[in-house]
């Protein structure tokens, strides 16, 4: 047996490393939670490193995963060993080419992190509903339930699909195992070695395409021999089972870890028996344990070889005393009899009795768990022996939910807890930004690696992307740990507040023991922190008797020289009160740690750190906790009492955290939920806050076109109206005269959901000239200012919209008065994106239908629990849905041939019932011009005197114009989404859209990589940018998407930036709607994925412009129908360096140190590249008029 | 003909040195350089602040890039463990150009503090630097500061490096001092071995449509020489063991020889050859032969300060020269009745 590592990794990695180490072809895609073994694949293979044949494997990036199955079958067929990786709706793009690789018995592993698929709501969490998809493609199925088993499965799987040329997929659950960072033992290469058989390898090259030996395969098969070729493969799968044994008990050998088929575990005499795969069995594994040494007779089948599915082993692991069964599946198939390895044992058990080699049949019972990684607990698994042990047990049941609608779900005890004797569990509450999960993985690290102990660390984060709250739960111990659920209630034995503002929104002592310790991060002193605390927490502390501990974290890193960053600190804390090593001991390892991470950075950053360990335990100080409760608040309602009912009753419990107790009923059927619920979410986020200064303002409405979060409003009114209004709330007379006398304008802050960004002080152009540190914006505390403003801010809510009729949205000014239809999103802190949404808004947002891509903007745009967009006081607002991600533009255009279809038939209808109706309304509705705010509300008032004249009509057709007449009122179909979506997997998709001709408008935010899983590299990302999945450096161009719609020629094409010329981005938005054709907009979104902080979002903007970077054009086919040139050019020749550029963002520069000349390289070829791409623009620009036949609209505006 | 020239104390084999520019971060351009004539190279500058903001960058995007967001778990970029920092980089890159180039290699350190940064130095004697030249780009825009103050600073940056190495330093300065002369026989006192003059800055600019700043920096010209012709001739032969290199504005052989018969020991080139490339020095050498074999100059040194403010009739020419031209434009010659 050789000597083995221990090695602390998630199971991704340690996927990865046997994937990586047997492969040489790996093509990938990225796709949530499974992108990160495509990240390790491809910074391995950057870095050199290699597979066992000594080569580095090739790692290429798709466009889709669909594109990565043909690229993979196309590999396989060249005579390489091949992989990748994938979940969820990737695994689905996959299936056509499974069916082909299973059907050509190509050897091949694809490793799937398993994952939920997108039903009534997309989740990216883990259950089997993806892989369940697949079992017909002829993918033998192998099913891993813990990091360890990850990585050994990668390998047996590996070695299976050598010997038996079935191809596998190998999966295991979507973050519970992908995610969970736990010590294992890692596979030595000589065992890898040994477990592949070369002559096998050889074997597949042999059996490769050569034109020195020619074949064919893939031919076309008529009724006269398909089905006898279906019939060819049966003997390949009779032979698996006892091949994957064979090989399972050969590693066994090599490394003393054995696995079965099917694994059981429990009594000998088991009457009740739970068959469960996937990490499920560590939840299962410990409550049989517990259960049976408490003289229970249950058992647990571990099914880990699923296709095929060999019931003769599974026979042959249940105990014959079994007399019930239970089978676990993790998906759900509607209206289908039960989940499929319920019906896969059914069906095996049945066989085995009519052929008698079962002698009774035990009653078998299935159900579901765990979907979309819903807790599955040793409570409900106790739940489900206990359901067992009824007289007529459930069947077709579900554990883990409340099921009042159909009442399938099975009670459980929350607080029944297997004994795990030895084992410490900690739960840490972070913000997302403030390095607690890092540091926590460094502690499983510390604590896993330098001592005897296991550990395990899970994470939990919400859905946002600015201020998200992340909870570590980690456990600690002597013995492997198999908890595959979090840490519960009343469990850990260390609680930490890392931000004291956690403290009146979480009930976080749920989780603590008696006698465990809590350590809050807080500013206030420990001698006054006590009344920091809300009364329910005071009254825990003192009920569990806990040790409570503070520690200034945020001064401790001001004063040495940390800026914010508190993760070192708190680390400290842990290890300093916890107990869990000795102390001196665990801050040498610290320091060590700290050593390794920085010592190459310089002395400066080492020095400091140490400097802050050292002061960290100066400053850790103990509260005295006194006898009873002297706070005089609590926690604050979460929404207020008069919010909607469905916010109140649904809404609201997801926000606190407690969505897991919804009932079935409470949830919408069809995935139906209402917009405008941002505004019940106050997060409160700034540390700064903007103050607007009324006198020095110009009232350029730059503020609020810039602001990601709408948070700063501008708002006109007549004067008298602010009487009503608190002392504080400022106003002025408005300047100008496109407005009546008397009429005042604010621009008002949203002091709760401003996130301190400073994009809108930043963009201020106005200075006092007497201090020109002052602006007519400032950021100040927000201490000083939240309290007066939130005042404010409801009153201002208050004061009634202008009249949209009598805005020119041409003028920034004007624009910015339009009441915004998307706010406060859950977005990065100074989003480039969300700006030009909320403008979309603001122009079209009471009559637009969004088709969204799946990825960031579907994200902070639809992710439970709240959603960005709302509605105006009339009830109307951006009606939103997301399809998939490869889907969006052909989604948007089916929108756009309903209105269509709608719009014709209605017309029809007019005509119809024209003398009715009354002749001369029928020809102003059907002659209405809407291009304009006031010729559209005519039209709705023209539909609601139509609707009133309907109503007193009594024929069939009369009530089919009732049910489309709306659409008479002209609808505005955005399809939005990123670049991720529209250059690499929706590209097919939006090509064909916009060579329809249909009048939709796609606005693409180009963040030049895929943000949202991660940032993994695009055909947007530009040449010498380092992102995932190109560690070495982009080595292409940019795409021209631009230049390819334009190829059209009646299709609207711009290119914007509102960073560097918001006047143009506002005219392209006007111009693309109104053009009524295809348009698309290519918006330059800065994203915090390019390393550079997102409070220098404009000036990187800028810099892209002025760098020849991002070029500002529009190109208007009305202007070729008028006989000029369609394509205007707004910026000018590229006038700073390249290099000025590409060196303020990490993702360039982070290149010049990893690989400087390549870096130097691209750079060069980067900075000729913008130039003669300017010059091509240019000399387009000025080429003589165009005289294309395309569709003539209005000349827009100059 | 013997084109060479002593330059802080190095013997060159032509008074022809690329200054810092991006063109020594390849050492394959480098290369091309000494292939095409350069008898030593200016490394492109190490900024004090790329030293601090590196490590900064570092620390927020590849070490603390968490996000909070299940789906980006890990931050945005791959994190490799072991990236070298700037300054690391630097080193590797000395070394290797060492090793690649037989002439000497100049490191060069830009920044305006005597802080920690400058310790730097020592590694860069380690790796090899042949010398190193402190380029103290810094602007006085501090209206309570005494011109004494400024020159101060570039005073005790430059002590503080001379007390870390004993390399050759050579001093990058601006043209804005009230007394240049003074100052840089200053600096020859706390130890610098020469000056480079002038340093150029980059140029404030507004963008009207965005109503910001906006800095530029164009490329130098031919005219841009004539500035530093002018201090190199004040300064030629009057301070003892300092070598003078002109920078800025070398275009065309003129440009160089202008320089040279000022009293430069060396002509700095920079935006010529980021425009034409490497071969443009060779073509500046044979310009600068050609010249000498017309005028019949054997060495360098047969021609270098010819026309300096010690050898000119009239050194006043140099210190008021277009006033003098402009004031006398209404004087007839001596021998003219009027």
């Amino acid at each position: 047996m050789s000597q083995s590592e221990m090695v602390t990794l998630d199971g991704n990695e340690a996927v990865a490393y046997v994937a990586h180490m047997t492969n040489e072809v790996i093509a990938i895609y990225p796709i949530t939670p499974s992108s990160n073994m495509g990240e390790w694949a491809d910074e391995w293979s950057a870095q050199g490193v290699k597979n066992l044949w000594g080569t580095v494997p090739s790692v290429v990036e798709m466009q889709s995963e669909a594109g990565a199955a043909g690229a993979l079958h196309g590999a396989l067929q060249g005579g390489s060993l091949a992989t990748t990786f994938t979940a969820s709706q990737g695994l689905l793009l996959m299936i056509p080419n499974m069916y082909k690789m299973a059907g050509e018995l190509s050897p091949v592993v694809i490793h799937v992190a398993a994952r939920a698929l997108a039903a009534q709501g997309l989740s990216i969490f883990g259950d089997h509903s993806d892989v369940m998809s697949t079992r017909s493609t002829g993918f033998a199925m192998l099913s891993s339930a813990s990091v360890q088993e990850a990585m050994d499965f990668a390998l047996i799987a590996q070695a299976a699909t050598l010997e038996s040329r079935v191809p596998f997929i190998h999966f295991f659950d979507g973050f519970r195992t992908s995610h969970e960072v736990v010590k294992v033992e890692r596979i030595p290469v000589e065992t890898i070695r040994a477990m592949i058989d070369e002559d096998l390898v050889r074997a597949c090259r042999n059996r490769a395409l050569n034109p020195n030996h020619p074949i064919l395969r893939g031919t076309a098969q008529n009724p006269d021999v398909y089905f006898q070729g279906r019939e060819t493969v049966n003997g390949f799968y009779d032979a698996l089972p006892g091949i994957v044994q064979r090989i399972m008990d050969k590693f066994a050998g090599l490394t003393g870890r054995q696995y079965s088929l099917f694994e059981y575990v429990g009594a000998p005499d088991a009457e009740r028996v739970i068959a469960i795969m996937g990490s499920g069995i560590g939840a299962a594994e410990e409550t049989v344990n517990d259960l049976v040494a408490k003289g229970e007779k249950v058992g647990l089948i571990k099914v880990r070889l699923y296709r095929p599915f060999d019931p003769a082993h599974l026979l042959a692991a249940l105990p014959v005393t079994a007399r019930r069964l239970a089978v676990l599946d993790r998906c759900k198939e509607p209206g289908a009899d039960g989940e499929p390895l319920y019906k896969d044992v059914v069906t095996g058990l049945a066989q085995a009795l009519s052929d008698g080699r079962l002698a009774t049949m035990p009653r078998v019972i299935g159900g579901r768990y765990g979907l979309s990684s819903k807790e599955f607990t040793p409570g409900m698994v106790k739940g489900v022996f206990d359901e067992l042990s009824k007289d007529t047990p459930k069947n077709n049941f579900s554990i883990g939910i409340f099921d009042d609608l159909t009442h399938l779900s099975l009670d459980w005890d929350p607080s029944y807890r297997p004994d795990a004797p030895g084992v410490t569990a900690c739960v840490f509450f972070g913000l997302g930004s403030d390095g607690t999960v890092s540091a926590n993985k460094n502690s499983i690290k510390i604590i896993a690696e330098e001592t005897p102990n296991f550990g395990q660390g899970y994470f939990q984060y919400d859905s946002k992307k600015a201020g998200a709250i992340t909870i570590s739960h980690l456990r600690f111990g002597p013995q492997q740990i198999h908890s595959t659920y979090l840490v519960g209630d009343d469990e850990a034995s260390f609680v930490a507040c890392h931000q004291p503002t956690f403290l009146d929104r979480h009930a976080m002592l749920n989780h603590a023991r008696r006698g465990a310790t809590f350590l809050l991060n807080s500013a206030t002193p420990a001698d006054q922190v006590w009344n920091d605390l809300p009364r329910s927490m005071q009254q825990t502390i003192i009920d569990k008797q806990l040790a409570f501990y503070v520690i200034d974290g945020y001064g401790i890193a001001e004063a040495t020289g940390m800026g914010r960053r508190t993760n070192t600190i708190m680390q400290t804390c842990f290890f300093a009160i916890s107990g869990i090593l000795p102390r001196d001991e665990a801050i040498e390892h610290i320091k060590y740690a700290v050593k390794k991470t920085y010592g190459k950075k310089g002395q400066r950053l080492l020095d400091r750190n140490y400097e802050a360990i050292d002061a960290t335990l100066a400053g850790l100080h103990q509260v005295k906790v006194p006898g009873q409760v002297t706070s005089t608040f609590d926690r604050p309602a979460t929404v207020p009492g008069d919010a909607p009912e469905f916010v109140r009753n649904v809404t609201a419990c997801l926000m606190d955290g407690h969505g897991d107790r919804l009932p079935v009923s409470l949830m919408p059927a069809d995935g139906t939920w209402p917009t405008g619920t941002t505004r019940f979410e106050k997060r409160n986020l700034a540390l700064k806050l903007p103050v607007w200064d009324k006198d020095l303002c110009t009232q350029c409405g730059k503020c609020p076109l810039v602001c990601p979060h709408a948070a700063i409003r501008a708002k006109v009114y007549p004067e008298s109206l602010t009487a009503a209004g608190p002392d504080s709330f400022q106003h002025v007379q408005i300047k100008g005269k496109d407005f009546p006398v008397g009429h005042h304008v604010s621009y008002q802050i949203a002091p709760d959901d401003c996130t301190g960004c400073g994009l809108c002080v930043e963009v201020c152009p106005i200075r006092d000239r007497k201090d020109p540190t002052h602006k007519a914006l400032n950021m100040v505390d927000a201490h000083e200012r939240h309290g007066i403003e939130l005042p404010n801010w409801d009153f201002f809510l208050t004061l009634p919209e202008y009249d949209r009729r009598e805005l020119d949205p041409s003028k920034i000014k004007h624009a910015m008065m339009l009441e915004p239809l998307f706010e406060f999103s859950g977005a990065c802190v100074g989003c480039g994106e969300t700006p030009y949404i909320k403008l979309a808004t603001q122009l079209f947002g009471d009559r637009m239908m969004v088709a969204n891509a799946t990825g960031c903007s579907s994200i902070y745009g639809g992710n439970l629990p709240t959603t960005p967009y709302t509605k105006n006081p009339d009830g109307r607002g951006p009606a939103w849905s997301n399809s998939l991600f490869e889907d969006n533009a052909e989604f948007g255009l089916g929108m756009r041939l309903a209105v269509d279809k709608q719009v014709e038939q209605a017309r029809e209808l007019l005509h119809v019932l024209a003398e009715p109706l009354g002749g001369e309304l029928v020809e102003a509705l059907l002659n209405a011009d809407q291009s304009s705010e006031a010729g559209i509300f005519e039209q709705r008032e023209r539909v609601a005197a139509l609707k009133t004249r309907l109503a007193g009509i009594d024929r069939l057709e009369a009530r089919v114009l009732e049910g489309i007449c709306e659409q008479l009122v002209k609808r505005s179909v955005w399809i939005i989404g990123g670049d991720g979506w529209a250059y690499d997997i929706g590209y097919g998709g939006l090509d064909h859209v916009l060579a329809s001709g249909r009048n939709v408008n796609i606005l693409v935010l180009d963040t030049e990589v895929y943000s949202n899983t991660g940032g993994q590299n695009s055909k947007s990302t530009p040449m010498g940018a380092v992102a995932k999945f190109a560690a070495g450096g982009k080595a292409s161009f940019k795409k021209d998407m631009a230049m390819m719609a334009m190829a059209y020629q009646n299709v609207y094409v711009a290119s914007v930036a509102f960073g560097a010329k918001d006047m143009q981005t506002v005219r392209a938005f006007l111009e693309a709607e109104s053009y009524d054709g295809p348009s698309i907009i290519i918006a330059y979104a800065p994203c915090i994925a390019h390393g550079v902080d997102l409070s220098n979002n404009l000036r990187q903007q800028d810099l892209a412009v002025n760098s020849g970077h991002w070029g500002l054009f529009r190109y208007d086919p009305r202007r070729a129908a008028a006989g000029e040139n369609p394509l205007l050019i707004d910026s000018k020749a590229p006038s700073v360096p390249y290099r000025d550029f590409t060196s303020s963002e990490t993702r360039f520069s982070m290149l010049t140190r990893s690989h400087p000349e390549v870096a130097e390289g691209f750079l060069q070829q980067a900075q000729k590249h913008v130039q003669t791409r300017f010059q091509l623009y240019e000399q387009l620009a000025h080429l003589a008029a165009q005289t294309a036949d395309v569709p003539v609209g209005a000349k827009p505006k100059e | 003909m013997d084109l060479s020239t002593n330059y802080l104390g190095l013997a060159l084999k032509n008074p022809l040195v690329p200054s810092a520019s991006p063109l020594s971060k390849s050492v394959a351009t480098a290369r091309a350089l000494e292939d095409n004539g350069a008898a030593a190279i200016i490394m492109w500058s190490l900024f004090e602040e790329a030293v601090t903001a590196d490590a900064e960058s570092m620390v927020r995007f590849l070490h603390q890039q968490e996000t909070g967001f299940g789906e980006a778990e890990g931050g945005f970029l791959p994190a490799f463990e072991d990236f070298d920092n700037i300054l690391d980089l630097y080193l590797d890159n000395v070394r290797r150009l060492k090793e690649s180039l037989s002439i000497p290699v100049i490191a060069s350190l830009n920044g305006v503090t005597p802080s920690g940064w400058i310790r730097t130095a020592k590694d860069l004697e380690q790796a090899g630097a042949d010398a190193l030249e402190l380029n103290v780009y810094y602007i006085a825009g501090d209206l309570d500061q005494s011109g004494a103050q400024v020159e101060e600073r570039y005073l005790s940056v430059l002590r503080e490096l001379r007390g870390q190495v004993k390399l050759p330093i050579n001093m990058k300065l601006s043209p804005a001092f009230s007394s240049l002369g003074y100052t840089v026989k200053q600096m020859a006192a706390a130890g610098a071995n020469g000056v480079a003059l002038f340093n150029r800055f980059y140029q404030p600019d507004i963008d009207i449509d965005a109503l910001r700043l906006h800095p530029i920096l164009k490329p130098s010209t031919s005219a841009d020489a004539l500035l530093a012709m002018r201090w190199i001739a004040i300064l030629y032969g009057r301070i003892d063991g300092l070598s003078l290199g002109a920078t800025g504005g070398v275009h065309t052989p003129a440009d160089s020889i202008k320089l040279l018969l000022a009293g430069a020991d060396v002509v700095h080139l920079c935006s010529s050859l980021l425009a034409r490339g490497p071969k443009h020095l060779a073509t500046i050498l044979t310009g600068i032969t050609d010249w000498m074999g017309e005028q019949g100059f054997e060495s360098v040194t047969d021609f270098r300060g010819r026309v300096s403010a010690l050898t000119v009739p009239n050194p006043a020419a140099f210190e008021r020269a277009n006033y003098m031209n402009t004031l006398d434009s209404y004087s007839a010659a001596a021998g003219v009745m009027v």
